[in-house]
């Protein structure tokens, strides 16, 4: 009997342990593993692990790469749960790996279906867990539970009609016993939308239109039946309070992307973020960073919460570096502006009222000789993950800086399935980069990490690289802030100071954001780069 | 910001007059220009021209009158026709190509005066022009500028002119010359092949690929276009022959 309990213990000792929504909670307090999208709740994409240091970044190198077999962006961002790292191929297709040596425990493929038309790549940037369960979004609008060990789909339902341009390209986000998701497909013409589905059985338990129907508080910010094809996607994850029950999530452009001729108003709640109470769905708040857009200026970035002192006194922020070219503080228990200020060039608007509507300035609007605009069409930044250090206080921000479009309206008239744009964005400059090639010139448009002080908004330092950058950035307990850019390096600066400690080249373009683990002890970091996935460590 | 916008205005409105519904945007149009040579020039000539009853410089086409016609021949071509499908294209890069072509009709094509002489214009290059001092022709000439044995496949005549006239106005950012100072070494002259935020690539005027990190490079500037305007260098029946010689430098890729 005594020898049965023993074997039973041990057993018990090596099945793995289940994700709970507690560990969820608390991931702060296992930085070995990295459990969700950016991390955490909060979603600073910040690591608590510090065997890596700016005394020692220097001896990283390569312990093991995965290539893909695909040719699209490798967007996604690993989860690792226990020594176990699971990832996305683009589109669709779940690995789990060794997280210490890269092998391959089993892969789970999926097939698009032929109607799936995502906007900008048919890509995936990553898988939520709870339990023994992944949740993965398709970009065929579909959600997909798989089971951890074997990678057995348990369920798979659908999110949207993949036809009237619907997809899924975000990692969702695990609340309680729901699974949060929301629609792409904005520059199809649909009626953008976040869902939350029962995690046992896909079931649908409630939803929010990011545009508010006939008869709601918002649908009058739409002239006429614009709101049926206003788009106002879900491109990046959100974020979570669970002290006040709160979870975040940044809302795409309305549509048609650059006229707006036909949606007067200020087309809530496109270009915003909005505050749903996690259980109901219910709007609790919502801040509109960009209203009546015809820049394409999606409110695609991951809501950063920081617990920090504002003024003197304690307060519940939200950090938001937004498409649009500004940097902005909200206290996230009330959606009140506290701060906002341009990190990078900005022309189309002059400053905020008392309520922090920013003041466009009259030549903001598209026309059909072209506007010219800074920030340009892919904005001041984008979907690109920031990073927040409570270590240093600052927020860190992927930026391109003097970078324009000028604006051409078209007409546009809505056929299901078809893109729904009304003109687009010209260039003004010469690109950066033709296929391999850089000739940038010096004056032009460039890229760079900025690290600005979050309360005043001004910037403390720059890395600048000769092109943009799609990377995200993460940042340490060490103070290390690893990112990469289009130039196909992956590097290591001071969190503080902005110096270069170290880099490495993966020969391709960085258009995920960093994450670092540990196994056994000893700590990684990992990025996707080009079509792999690239894991460093310390040299032993 | 100013200018740029009345430039731009003054433009749109003078295309217009002509090509009325084919707006296009000047940048587009550059970055078309290099798609075009790139993937289109072979089989349709740098005036758009050499295909019969095709003239893409003249808004003559067989398929397509609108621009969003144009988008989609490209991208999905011409069936039993010479014409593939860049179907790897991404629509904004083809939009550029028909900007390019649209550009193209804007503007009077240039035509060589009656009598040109590439045979003369052959021994102008080699002499009085020393143009081999930085242009390689096949073997002969220096690697420091860009090498000229097709040019003729690739440049219209309107533009060779404008270069010989006003080399540094028309200079391409690929075409960039710069000098490169190491910390223990010599000073380098070469042209821009590649940067990246810590490294560039030249090469010299031996043809010699050099790479060096940024952080050991005590001075790296950009110099002007060593090539001289022939404006006043060359008459223009000169001129004229040196032309008619670049344009019958054809060599295959």
């Amino acid at each position: 009997m005594h020898r049965l309990a023993c074997l039973l213990a041990l057993t018990a000792s090596f099945a793995p342990a289940q994700v709970t929504f507690d560990r969820l909670l608390g991931a702060a307090k296992e930085p070995q593993n990295w459990l969700t999208y950016s991390g955490n709740f909060n979603s600073q994409r910040y690591s608590g692990l510090t065997q890596v240091t700016p005394a020692n970044v220097k001896n990283l190198e390569l312990q093991w790469m995965f290539q893909a077999h695909s040719l699209e962006k490798f967007e996604a961002t690993p989860l690792v749960v226990d020594g176990v790292l699971y990832t996305v191929q683009a589109p669709n297709d779940v690995v789990a790996m060794d997280a210490a040596t890269g092998r391959v425990f089993w892969m789970y493929s999926y097939l698009p279906s032929k109607d799936a038309r995502p906007c900008c790549g048919r890509i995936n940037r990553g898988v939520a867990v709870l339990g023994n369960t992944l949740f993965m979004g398709t970009i065929d609008a579909r959600l997909i539970a798989l089971d951890t060990k074997t990678g057995k789909p348990l369920w798979n339902v659908e999110v949207g009609d993949p036809a009237s341009g619907y997809a899924v390209t975000h990692a969702p986000l695990v609340v309680k016993d729901k699974v949060i998701v929301g629609v792409a497909g904005g520059e199809y013409g649909i009626r953008g939308y976040i869902a939350a589905y029962n995690i046992k059985t896909g079931d649908e338990m409630w939803r929010f239109y990011t545009i508010p129907g006939k008869g709601e508080p918002g649908n009058d910010s739409w002239a006429d039946d614009s709101w049926e094809h206003g788009g106002a996607s879900i491109w990046v994850t959100g974020s979570y309070d669970p002290q006040l029950n709160l979870t975040y999530w940044g809302v795409g452009n309305p549509g048609p992307d650059w006229n707006g001729d036909a949606r007067k108003g200020d087309n809530l709640y496109s270009d915003c973020v909005v505050a749903l109470d996690a259980d109901t769905g219910k709007l609790k708040w919502y801040y509109q960073f960009s209203p009546h857009d015809e820049f394409d200026y999606d409110s695609v970035q991951v809501p950063v919460l920081v617990d920090a002192d504002w003024q003197g006194k304690p307060r519940k922020l939200m950090m938001w570096a937004n498409r649009n070219g500004l940097f902005y503080v909200i206290d996230r228990a009330s959606g009140q502006f506290l701060l906002g200020k341009p990190f990078a060039k900005v022309t189309w608007m002059n400053g905020f009222d008392e309520r922090g509507r920013p003041m466009k300035v009259p030549e903001a609007a598209s026309n059909r000789q072209g506007t010219l605009i800074f920030p340009g069409n892919q904005g001041a930044t984008n979907w690109y993950n920031p990073s927040y250090s409570p270590r240093t206080g600052l927020f860190y921000i992927p930026t391109w800086e003097d970078y324009s479009s000028l604006f051409v309206k078209q007409d546009a008239e809505y056929t299901k399935g078809q893109t729904y744009g009304g003109g687009g964005p010209r260039n003004t400059t010469a690109p950066i980069t033709t296929g391999l090639f850089n000739y940038r010139k010096e004056g032009e448009q460039y890229g760079a990490i900025r690290a600005i002080d979050p309360k005043t908004g001004e910037k403390k330092w720059e890395f600048r690289m000769t092109d943009v950058t799609d990377a995200g950035v993460l940042t340490t307990a060490s103070d290390l802030l690893f990112s990469g850019g289009r130039e196909g390096y992956f590097f290591a600066l001071d969190a503080r100071d902005g110096s270069l400690l170290w880099k490495a080249v993966v020969g391709g373009r960085v258009a995920s954001g960093p994450m670092s683990y540990s196994v056994n002890g000893r700590q990684y970091v990992a990025v996707s780069a080009g079509n792999s996935l690239f894991v460093y460590a310390l040299r032993q | 910001m100013g200018m740029w916008k009345v430039r731009v205005c003054t433009f749109f409105a003078a295309a217009s007059l002509v090509f009325a519904q084919h707006e296009f945007n000047p940048i587009d149009a550059q970055i078309g220009a290099r798609l075009y040579i790139a993937n289109c020039i072979y089989c349709h000539g740098p005036d758009g021209d050499q295909v019969p009853g095709i003239n893409l410089g003249h808004g003559k086409f067989r398929h397509a009158s609108t621009d969003e016609e144009l988008v989609q021949i490209i991208r999905k071509g011409i069936p039993n026709t010479g014409m593939p499908a860049q179907t790897n294209m991404p629509e904004p890069q083809v939009k550029t190509i028909v900007a390019y072509l649209r550009s193209l009709a804007a503007e009077t094509a240039s035509t060589l005066p009656p009598g040109s002489n590439a045979t003369r214009g052959k021994a102008l290059f080699e002499g009085k022009g020393q143009c081999q001092s930085c242009h390689r022709v096949r073997d002969a000439g220096s690697g420091l500028g860009p090498n000229l044995s097709d040019i003729g496949s690739i440049r219209r005549v309107v533009d060779m002119k404008k270069t010989l006239e006003d080399p540094n106005g028309t200079l391409l950012p690929q075409n960039r010359i710069f000098r490169a100072v190491p910390r223990n070494g010599s000073a380098v002259t070469g042209r821009i092949l590649n940067q990246d935020t810590f490294t560039v690539q030249l090469i010299d005027e031996h043809e010699r690929l050099l790479s060096f990190q940024r952080s050991d490079l005590r001075e790296f500037t950009a110099v002007n276009s060593p090539m001289p305007s022939y404006k006043d260098k060359f008459s223009s029946v000169e001129m004229a022959d040196v032309i008619a010689y670049l344009v019958s430098l054809k060599e295959p890729r």
